[in-house]
C-alpha cells in the first residue's frame, strides 16, 4: 500500500515536470508571439481604417466645399436681379443637375428678412418666410453657411448650403437644398467586413446620415470621447478648416490653397466596450469640427483574422496539451513500471544477500564457538589421559574396579573426540578446507568419491549407479570443496535410504552452461515441510549425536560460492534427487542462464 | 632417563598443566610458557630444550609469529605445531616457515610421544652434522 502510493506519486512528480518542462516553452513562444502578432495586427488594422477613414473625411468635405463653391460661383456670377429671375434659377438649377445628378435639390435667393423672393425646384416653396429658420439666422451672420441635416418645412430630411452677398446695401442669401440621399451615399459606401459602417453626428448628437447597422454605442458615447480627444488635439495646434463657421469666419471663395490646410489631422482610433460589447471605433471631425464622422466596427468582426488564427492556435496548444500530457502519462507510466520492477528485482536481490548474510554469520558464530569449546575439550581428554596414565601404577592394579575406570575413562576420550569431530565440522563450514580453484575432471573426482563411500554403502545394502557423461568437460572448483559437497549428497543418500536397501544413482550431463551432477537414491524422501529448511545450518533429521546439521549447508555455501546452484526433488517414499549445478568455465552463457532456484 | 627436554607453549593453563604432567610420567622433562613471549625467554634460558610443542592460536603473539621468532633466534630447536582447528593454510604455513610437523589439538598422546622423538632425533642429527662440520673446519684449519 505505501508503496504503491510511492510509485503513483512518482508517476505524478514525472508527468509534472515533464508536463512543465514541454509547456513552459510553448506557452512563452505562443504567448510572445501571440501578443507581438496580436498588437501589431491591430495596430496595423486601425491604421489601415484611420487611413481610410482620413480619405472619407476629405471625400465628404471636398464634396461640401465643391457644392459651396458652386453657390459661391452663382452668387459672385450674376446680379441680383438674374438670381431673382426664377426662370433663370430654373436654368441654373437643371445644368447644376445634369452635373451633380440629384444633388441639387433646389436654389432659392432669401432676402435678409427671410423672404425667398426666387425660388428653383419641384416644391411650391415661393414666398416662404425663413426669418425664424436656425440656419437663416447663422446664414446671416457669416459669408456662407452648411447646415446641419433636419426636415424643414419640407419635412424631409435634408440640408442647405447658404451662401450671403451684399448688393447695394441688401444683403440677400442663395441658398441650395442637396439632397440627403446624394449625401448619405457617401458615407453609406464606408462598409468593411459584416459590422463595418459609419454614419455622421452633429456636435449636438443628431445623426446626419442613416447608420447603416445600429451604433454600438449611444451617440453621447462616442461624442464623449470625441471631444475629450479633440480637445487635446485641438489644444495643440488650431485647425485652419475652411468650413469651420466659426473657425474661419471670412472666406470669401475656395481656393487649392486651403484644400491643402484642409486635412484635418485629428484622427481619433480606439476600442471600445459598451454594454459588454466591445468594438473598435475611428472618428474624424468634418465640416470644421462641427460634425464628426464615426466609423464603428465590432471588434470580433474587424479582428477576424486574428481571432480565427487565435482560435486556431489555442486549439493546436491544447491539442499538444492534451498529447503531451497523455504522452508524458504513458512514458511516466512505462518508466515507473521499470522502476518498480527494478526495485522488486533489488528487493529480491537484498533477500538472497541478508540470507546469504545469515549464512555467513552463522558460519561465524559456529567458528568461534568451535575455538571455544575446542580448548576445555583439549583439556577435559589431556585430563583423562592422565588419568590413565596413573592407572598404570602398580597401587590402581589390584583396584576391584580397575576395568570400570579404564572403561569411563575410555569413553571420556571417545566422547571428547567426537566434540572435536563437531568442531572441526563447524570450523570447515566457515573455513574452506582448502579454496583452490584447480581444472577438475568431475567425473574422475566422482568415481574416486564413489568408491570411498561403496565400503560403506555396502553395508547398508545399498547400490551405487553410475551415469556418467562421456564428453563432460572440465570445471574449475576447488578438489576439496567439491569432494565435501558430493561425498556430503552420498553419504546423506545412504543415511537416507537406511538399511532396507537401495539404489543411489549419480549422473552428470551437460546443460545450458553448467555441468549438472544428480544424486538420487530411493530413500524415504523428505517431507515437504522439512524440504525448505534443509539447507539451513543445524538443521537435521538424524537421531542426537549422529549429525551436525551441516552437512547441506555446507553444500549450499560451497556451491553457491563458485556461482552454481544446488536444487532438490524429493517425494516421500519414493526418493530424493539433488542437483548440483557447477557453472563451465569460460562460458559467458553461465551468467545469463540462471539455474533454476532452489526448490 | 630423559628422552627430551620439550617446552610447552599454550595460553591455556589447565591443557599445560595435564600435558606437562602425562609428558613428564613419559620421561621427558618439560619446560612450560603461557605466551610466546615468555617462551622465547624461556628458549634463551634453557638451551637444553630440543623440541618446543606450540599452539597455534594464542592472544597476543600468535603461534605463526613465535614459530618465526624461534626459528630466527634458536634455528636447531624443532617445533611441533598444536591446531585447535583443522585448517590446513595455517599447517602449511608453519610447514613452511620451519615447524617440524603439526598435531590437532585435542591430541593422542601416543601420536605425541613419538612426535616428539622424531623431532629430537631430527635434532640431535643436524647437531651432529654441525660438529662434524666443526671438526672438519678445525682439521682443515690445521691442514693449513
Amino acid at each position: 500500500m505505501e508503496s504503491s502510493h510511492y510509485y503513483r506519486s512518482l508517476t505524478r512528480n514525472m508527468v509534472l515536470i515533464m508536463m512543465l518542462v514541454s509547456f513552459t516553452p510553448l506557452l512563452l513562444i505562443s504567448g510572445i508571439i501571440g501578443y507581438q502578432f496580436e498588437t501589431s495586427y491591430r495596430q496595423k488594422s486601425l491604421a489601415h481604417l484611420s487611413e481610410l477613414v482620413r480619405k472619407h473625411q476629405q471625400n465628404i468635405d471636398s464634396f461640401l466645399i465643391e457644392k459651396l463653391s458652386y453657390i459661391q460661383v452663382l452668387v459672385h456670377s450674376y446680379s441680383p436681379d438674374q438670381l431673382s429671375d426664377e426662370a433663370f434659377l430654373n436654368h441654373k438649377l437643371s445644368v447644376l443637375q445634369q452635373a451633380y445628378g440629384g444633388v441639387f435639390v433646389d436654389l432659392g435667393l432669401v432676402n435678409d428678412e427671410g423672404m425667398q423672393v426666387a425660388y428653383a425646384g419641384k416644391l411650391k416653396l415661393e414666398k416662404a418666410n425663413y426669418a425664424q429658420a436656425e440656419w437663416f439666422k447663422r446664414a446671416m451672420k457669416r459669408h456662407y453657411f452648411i447646415s446641419d441635416v433636419f426636415l424643414g418645412l419640407r419635412r424631409q430630411p435634408h440640408f442647405i448650403v447658404a451662401v450671403k452677398q451684399e448688393w447695394g446695401g441688401h444683403q440677400s442669401i442663395l441658398r441650395a437644398t442637396i439632397d440627403f440621399e446624394a449625401f448619405n451615399s457617401l458615407v453609406e459606401n464606408i462598409k468593411i467586413g459584416e459590422t463595418g459602417s459609419a454614419f455622421i453626428l452633429n456636435t449636438a448628437g443628431e445623426f446626419q446620415t442613416m447608420p447603416r447597422v445600429e451604433p454600438f454605442a449611444t451617440k453621447e458615447f462616442f461624442l464623449e470621447i470625441f471631444e475629450r480627444e479633440n480637445r487635446k488635439t485641438t489644444e495643440v495646434e488650431t485647425v485652419d478648416h475652411p468650413l469651420g463657421a466659426d473657425v474661419l469666419p471670412m472666406v470669401e471663395s475656395y481656393s487649392p490653397k486651403e484644400a491643402g490646410k484642409m486635412k484635418d489631422k485629428t484622427v481619433i482610433e480606439g476600442e471600445g466596450e459598451f454594454q459588454g460589447k466591445s468594438f473598435i471605433y475611428v472618428m474624424t471631425p468634418l465640416k470644421g469640427g462641427e460634425w464628426v464622422l464615426v466609423y464603428q466596427q465590432d471588434a470580433s468582426d474587424a479582428f477576424s483574422h486574428l481571432y480565427a488564427a487565435r482560435k486556431l492556435s489555442i486549439v493546436i496548444l491544447m491539442l499538444a496539451g492534451v498529447t503531451i500530457g497523455i504522452i508524458s502519462f504513458f512514458v511516466a507510466q512505462k518508466m515507473v513500471h521499470y522502476i518498480e520492477s527494478a526495485d522488486k528485482e533489488k528487493e529480491m536481490m537484498n533477500e538472497q544477500v541478508i540470507e546469504a548474510g545469515k549464512l555467513a554469520s552463522v558460519g561465524e558464530l559456529a567458528a568461534g564457538i568451535a575455538h571455544e569449546i575446542n580448548n576445555p575439550v583439549a583439556v577435559m581428554v589431556e585430563e583423562a589421559g592422565w588419568m590413565e596414565d596413573l592407572l598404570q601404577e602398580d597401587e590402581f592394579k589390584s583396584g576391584e574396579n580397575l576395568a570400570e575406570f579404564e572403561r569411563a575413562l575410555k569413553q571420556i576420550k571417545t566422547q571428547g573426540a567426537r566434540c572435536k569431530e563437531i568442531t572441526h565440522k563447524l570450523l570447515s563450514f566457515a573455513r574452506k578446507t582448502d579454496p583452490k580453484i584447480r581444472s577438475v575432471e568431475l567425473n574422475e573426482l566422482l568415481e574416486d568419491i564413489i568408491s570411498i563411500s561403496e565400503q560403506r554403502a555396502r553395508y547398508s545394502n545399498v547400490k551405487i549407479e553410475k551415469q556418467l557423461a562421456e564428453d563432460l568437460p572440465f570445471v574449475n572448483a576447488s578438489p576439496s570443496e567439491m569432494q565435501q559437497v558430493f561425498l556430503n549428497l552420498i553419504n546423506n543418500a545412504i543415511d537416507a535410504i537406511g538399511t532396507n536397501g537401495g539404489t543411489i544413482t549419480v549422473t552428470t550431463r551437460v546443460d545450458g552452461g553448467f555441468a549438472i551432477v544428480d544424486v538420487a537414491d530411493t530413500g524415504s524422501g523428505i517431507p515437504k515441510a522439512m524440504l525448505a529448511r534443509i539447507f539451513d545450518p543445524f538443521f537435521t533429521t538424524k537421531p542426537v549425536g549422529k549429525g551436525t546439521g551441516l552437512g547441506l549447508s555446507i553444500c549450499y555455501g560451497i556451491v553457491k560460492k563458485m556461482g552454481g546452484q544446488i536444487s532438490v526433488n524429493s517425494a516421500v517414499g519414493v526418493g530424493t534427487t539433488f542437483h548440483v549445478y557447477v557453472p563451465l568455465p569460460g562460458d559467458t552463457g553461465a551468467n545469463e542462464n540462471t539455474p533454476p532456484s532452489v526448490a | 632417563m630423559n628422552i627430551a627436554t620439550v617446552l610447552l607453549v599454550d595460553d591455556e593453563v589447565p591443557f599445560v598443566e595435564a600435558m606437562t604432567r602425562r609428558l613428564t610420567k613419559r620421561n621427558l622433562t618439560v619446560l612450560t610458557a603461557f605466551n610466546g613471549q615468555e617462551s622465547l625467554t624461556s628458549l634463551g634460558k634453557n638451551s637444553s630444550v630440543d623440541v618446543v610443542i606450540l599452539d597455534v592460536k594464542m592472544p597476543g603473539m600468535d603461534g605463526i609469529d613465535t614459530l618465526r621468532e624461534i626459528k630466527k633466534a634458536f634455528p636447531l630447536v624443532e617445533v611441533i605445531m598444536l591446531t585447535g582447528h583443522a585448517t590446513v593454510e595455517t599447517a602449511i604455513e608453519g610447514m613452511k616457515i620451519g615447524a617440524f610437523d603439526y598435531l590437532m589439538k585435542p591430541c593422542d598422546i601416543d601420536q605425541l610421544m613419538a612426535k616428539v622423538q622424531e623431532a629430537k632425533t631430527k635434532k640431535r642429527k643436524h647437531e651432529e652434522k654441525i660438529i662434524q662440520a666443526r671438526i672438519k673446519e678445525i682439521a682443515l684449519r690445521r691442514g693449513d
